[in-house]
């Protein structure tokens, strides 16, 4: 006789990005980034990346210039805080819209 | 002693996936995503009931790039020590068998679990990401909660106890090492993360977190609160090595010198509110009797 | 070989003999000498196994679990209150489907202390879904013992092997000691398709939803509902898992062939005793007294109680004209658990026997054999009239 195939079922899960879906899309504020502030971005070296180092989501590249992934990013205000250029600001994500009387 | 790691040099290498469930400007998120880094591919994870649990993911999708276990609430400790008994068993050298939990399951549920996993002398490392309460439950007091602190079973008077300092409990065991680090200074908390990984035995490190929801502050200002409490002298960046107690970091920088105001840190969190003036005079003196012996 | 020694020692060296890697364990009466003896084959370096002496059955659970879940084959034993200082610990290591096996050395629970046998420990942890074997000697001890690893490996579910405290754990038997070489080639090495490994990583018993979700290949990944109804449906089949396993090793080893249920002087019985465990050894004495006297009496010994053999109990027990049933253990406020379940087994059989059920021996009070005797009695003699609520043996209750 035949036996059955055991234990086909298990929580065991696989890596991937995205568990919390698009995170993007918690975001209020979104962080733009002054190129003519960015310090590596500025003067084309390595240097600073503290957007990089203190993002709780991996979102910001190590690169020159630094890149957000507005697909995850959460809009936390980490990097703007810690921009020791000032060179990260918090736009709101949606403006109102002011309607003609 | 090594060369301490900067941004620079930091690894790009990451370990843990964006699009967590992790809240926005999640302490933790950065503690795990440093840890991570130092820990390396060779890694094993057991992880209890926790904020982690969440952020790494629903089945079948995970967060974190590592093999992890999930474990029972108070038994991190002993599960991490059956997974190197398993590694042992099974000839597999060169894996770091890593406990990650919170304050709550580290400084209550599971503290059984990990003072005999440090008496048997086992060969793990113990992190405890401390956001000093229940903060996947709902922000509700743990033993590492301190004074004065609103949570939501101590919603009105604060908690009444002091908090529980758990790293000086793991070191009366007499282990190789302990250290303190912080989500605010994340290249500290690497290398130390890393100096664990060529130690053996029990190895424990004991990480403040600021968590945004759970103190009530603005998510933009995680690294900002973190850096408070260890400019204002709450909290103190130390390793004890051996049994050889050192400040290191930004709190070693702060010997000889004027401290920040613990006020100023009570001030960036709602849930220090309820404390009256007499109250922060009390911690303010308890804080500078402990750096007088320092 | 043949040896003379505990129901304890039977049992470490069925673990030796299966080649256990990991063992954590926690000392509690009855069980301590099963661990003694299991450390002292590893210090000897008889066994190459990781001693871990954790410091509780909580602990001890989640070293088994930790050391399954990384791909070794993992031990542990206990009794009494140290079985439900782990209960949580239990449900885990069923749901992670984790073939750890653990020796249980039946004892009242407290409170009151009581280090005596009974067997509300494993009765009452009869719905975590465990399999839970229950052996009548020593040799039966050391054979479940290495079954156990072979069926939890085959199932993927864990397996807790019985035996009474004292009755079994302390008493002094020969049993025959299987050779190393038939273990060998009987139980493979334990080889899981998934466990935690760097260069495969996986999150393992993640927070599972109620719903099904797409996984990160596009798959559709079944919810907490269906890996609950898929071990449902494994622990059903591993019955049939069971009883292949217990032909081979009757085959390999002479012994075996009876792995549900162990029945003496049944064929032609109109009453028949049942229970779980050592009693029924001591039931067949009775059997042997009543028979003298031309009472048409057999014994049936229940020795997997999950996954319920409801099955091969209906072939047994339909068509007698009243089964008794005598158990160490209740369902409190309600029946003895055993009695129940034959009861609803027995529901659908067109021959339905009386059924009756007696309560005895708890806290390790002695149960004397004229006891039985007296109780079997009164059961044959008036099949029809004893009601639904099970009955006290041995009570010494002031007038």
């Amino acid at each position: 006789m035949v036996e059955r195939k055991y234990c086909d079922m298990i929580s065991r899960s696989k890596p991937g990005p995205g568990d919390g879906g698009n995170t993007g899309s918690w975001r209020v504020m979104r962080p733009i980034i002054n190129l003519e502030a960015c310090i590596p971005a500025k003067t084309g070296k390595k240097s600073c990346f503290n957007c990089w180092l203190y993002c709780p989501d991996c979102v910001v590249t190590k690169t020159i210039p630094p890149v957000i992934n507005y697909e995850y990013c959460k809009g936390c205000g980490i990097c703007a805080e810690e921009c020791p250029a000032g060179a990260i600001s918090m736009v709101a994500e949606a403006t109102p819209i002011t309607e003609d009387k | 002693m090594e060369k301490a790691t900067t941004i620079l040099n930091l690894t790009e290498d990451e370990f843990v996936h964006s699009g967590n469930r992790a809240c926005s400007g999640c302490g933790l998120s950065i503690v795990y995503r440093m840890g991570l880094k130092a820990l390396g591919k060779n890694t094993i994870l057991v992880v209890p009931p926790s904020c982690l649990t969440v952020l790494q993911g629903l089945y079948p999708v995970a967060s974190t790039k590592l093999p992890c276990v999930n474990v029972t609430f108070a038994s991190t400790g002993a599960a991490a020590t059956g997974v190197r008994a398993a590694m042992r068993a099974l000839k597999k050298a060169n894996v770091n068998v890593v406990a990650w939990a919170g304050d709550g399951g580290t400084s209550d549920i599971g503290i059984q679990a990990l003072s005999g996993a440090c008496e048997r002398g086992e060969n793990i490392i113990y992190i405890c990401y401390d956001n000093e309460a229940y903060m996947n439950t709902g922000v509700q007091r743990s033993g590492t909660t301190p004074q004065g602190v609103l949570t939501t079973t101590t919603p009105i008077k604060g908690k009444l106890q002091e908090k529980k300092d758990v790293p000086s409990i793991i070191a009366a065991h007499g282990i190789g090492y302990v250290a303190t680090a912080s989500a605010a200074y994340p290249l500290d908390l690497y290398d130390k993360v890393k100096k664990a990984t060529t130690i053996s035995g029990p190895r424990y490190i004991h990480v403040h977190t600021p968590c945004p929801p759970g103190w009530n502050f603005d998510p933009r200002y995680t690294i900002k609160v973190g850096k408070l409490a260890v400019k204002t002298g709450l909290f103190d960046l130390y390793e004890i090595e051996n049994g050889v107690f050192k400040l290191t970091g930004a709190s070693l920088h702060l010997l000889g010198k004027t401290r920040l105001p613990v006020s100023e840190y009570f001030a960036t969190q709602g849930r220090f509110k309820s404390l009256d003036a007499e109250s922060v005079a009390k911690v303010q003196k308890q804080v500078d009797a402990k750096w007088a012996n320092y | 070989m043949h040896i003379i020694e505990s129901g304890n020692v039977a049992a470490a060296t069925g673990v030796k003999l299966s080649r256990a890697q990991v063992i954590a364990a926690y000392p509690i009466t009855p069980q301590t000498p099963l661990t003694e003896k299991l450390s002292e084959f590893v210090e000897s370096g008889e066994l190459a196994a990781e001693y871990i002496p954790v410091e509780s059955e909580h602990s001890a659970m989640a070293v088994c679990i930790a050391a399954s879940s990384a791909g070794a084959r993992a031990f542990t034993a206990t009794s009494a209150n140290g079985l439900l200082y782990m209960v949580e610990q239990l449900h885990w290591a069923v749901g992670a489907r984790l073939p750890v096996v653990m020796c249980v050395a039946n004892r009242g629970i407290g409170a009151p202390w009581t280090v005596w046998n009974d067997q509300q420990d494993t009765i009452s942890q009869r719905d975590v879904g465990w399999i839970q074997l229950y052996c009548n000697d020593h040799q039966q001890i050391i054979d479940s013992v290495i079954k156990a690893f072979k069926l939890a490996q085959t199932v993927s579910i864990p397996v807790m092997v019985c035996y009474d405290g004292y009755l079994l754990s302390h008493t002094y038997m020969p049993f025959e000691q299987p050779e190393q070489g038939k273990v060998d080639a009987f139980l493979p090495a334990f080889a899981p398709k998934h466990f935690l490994d760097p260069e495969n990583p996986g999150n393992f018993n993640t927070v599972t939803l109620p719903d099904v979700r797409l996984d990160v290949d596009g798959n559709m990944a079944p919810g907490y509902i269906e890996i609950r109804h898929n071990l449902q449906e494994d622990l059903r089949a591993a019955l049939l898992t069971y009883e292949n396993i217990d032909r081979e090793f009757e085959k390999e080893f002479g012994r075996g062939g009876n792995p549900f249920i162990e029945e003496y002087k049944c064929a032609d019985a109109e009453f028949v005793a049942v229970c779980i465990g050592s009693l029924s050894y001591q039931l067949r004495d009775v059997v042997d007294m009543m028979r003298e006297d031309q009472v048409k009496i057999g014994v049936m010994g229940v020795q997997i109680y999950r996954p319920f053999p409801d099955e091969a109990i209906i072939r047994a027990l339909a068509g007698k004209r009243c089964v008794i049933v005598f158990e160490k253990a209740l369902s409190y406020g309600n029946q003895g658990a055993l009695y129940a379940d034959i009861k609803s087994a027995l529901y659908s059989s067109e021959r339905k026997p009386r059924i009756h059920n007696y309560i005895l021996g708890l806290g390790g009070r002695e149960i004397k054999t004229q006891h039985l005797v007296d109780a079997l009695a009164k059961s044959c003699a008036s099949p029809d009239t004893f009601g639904d609520s099970p009955r006290w043996i041995g009570l010494k209750l002031q007038e």
